[in-house]
């Protein structure tokens, strides 16, 4: 009976699965995306992008690892790091649009993280991708949470 | 489907998009270049550029270099074997593009150096000490003065040539062109007139060495 529900949790998809499944994808989605702007166009990452890289990353791990078996307590894991990065890529979007300052930017001149590099169809920066993809990994782990709550 | 075949062709699925929007990009890129390239293909040489080997050469190598760019030291050599390899057929032409700090004032040095008919000798002797000139990715002028000492070159002399206005305007020239060109980092190659769009020793042989084939 035990063997037999271990398995069917190994292999049957529910809604929660497909939740950490979804943020797994956009996590991936925003490491190769990322990769794709500086490796392939070479637009240099400026220091905010790093910071947003550095807890964008390891969350395709985090999320792979909490699928097989899906672990409720991915959560108490993914939340605080995507949360971080959260933070920073809402710093970087003020900074980008103008809320803060220039002169409070902590960038070298190589790569300024003020300065528009991309937009696509005139108005998505690269900034308010990353906005995006944390805001929706943010959800969709807060609504994770409440499902699975015992 | 069960969750492991899910997770690895969603994988597999984002790794292909993922190459293939590189591949398309790459290759809408290099038909870029390519075009750039033709069209602006009357600033490749300037008069005034530094030239090595025969003159009738059949094939022209134009390099943007930095003297204070690792891979331009680790370049030259390889070209110059290729030129060594093929005798009489390629000629070699050296625009600046001083992308580190500093570093314009070691083509300054250099430029002064071919004012004395030294240019070659410096050029070489620069990349060979260049680890001790050039500390990380900032160039220090001074290090390289103290160096070339004892290179023959006249010091004094040079020193009144590196603030002369026509260099300082030649470099200049050399940075527009390369923004053109398209040229953001060094060694940028071009083969008579054909930019190298795969970097690499063996991408630059096979261009250099189709050139020769189609010209001779």
């Amino acid at each position: 009976m035990n063997d037999s529900s271990n398995k069917q949790s190994l292999t049957t998809i529910d809604n929660s699965w497909i939740l950490i499944f979804s943020c797994w994808i956009l996590a991936a989605i925003g490491t190769l995306g990322s990769l794709f702007f500086s490796e392939v166009m070479a637009l240099k990452p400026c220091v905010l992008c790093w910071y947003q890289r550095i807890f964008m990353y390891p969350l395709v791990v985090i999320f792979l690892v909490g699928l097989f078996p899906l672990d409720r307590s991915v959560f108490r894991y993914a939340f605080p790091v995507a949360l971080i990065g959260w933070g920073f890529a809402i710093y970087h979007y003020l900074l980008y649009s103008g809320y803060i300052p220039e002169n409070l930017q902590p960038c070298d001149k190589d790569a300024s993280c003020a300065e528009i590099n991309l937009e696509l169809f005139g108005f998505i920066t690269i900034p308010m991708l990353s906005i995006l993809s944390y805001t929706a990994i943010i959800v969709l782990l807060l609504i994770f949470r409440n499902r699975t709550k015992a | 489907m069960n969750k492991q075949t899910l997770v690895m062709a969603a994988g597999v699925l984002l790794i292909a998009i993922f190459s293939m929007a590189a591949f398309l990009y790459n290759t809408q890129m290099a038909d870029e270049i390519s075009a750039s390239a033709q069209q602006n293909a009357s600033l490749l040489v300037r008069d005034y550029s530094p030239t090595m080997g025969d003159e009738n050469a059949k094939v022209t190598i134009v390099e943007f270099f930095d003297p204070a760019c690792g891979t331009c030291k680790d370049f030259y050599p390889f070209v110059k074997q290729l030129m060594e390899a093929n005798p009489g057929k390629i000629k070699l032409v050296m625009r600046y593009t001083p992308l580190h700090n500093g570093s314009d004032e070691v083509v300054k040095i250099l430029e002064a150096a071919r004012l004395q008919n030294k240019y070659w000798d410096i050029l070489e002797e620069t990349y060979a000490t260049q680890s001790a000139w050039a500390i990380n990715h900032t160039a220090h002028p001074e290090k390289l003065w103290t160096i070339l000492t004892y290179s023959g070159l006249n010091i004094e002399k040079a020193k009144q040539d590196v603030l002369s206005p026509t260099v300082i305007q030649h470099i200049q020239q050399d940075m527009t062109d390369a923004r053109q060109m398209q040229v953001s980092r060094t060694p940028g190659f071009f083969v008579n007139g054909k930019p190298l769009i795969n970097f690499g020793y063996r991408e630059l042989q096979d261009l250099v060495e189709t050139e020769i084939r189609n010209s001779y």
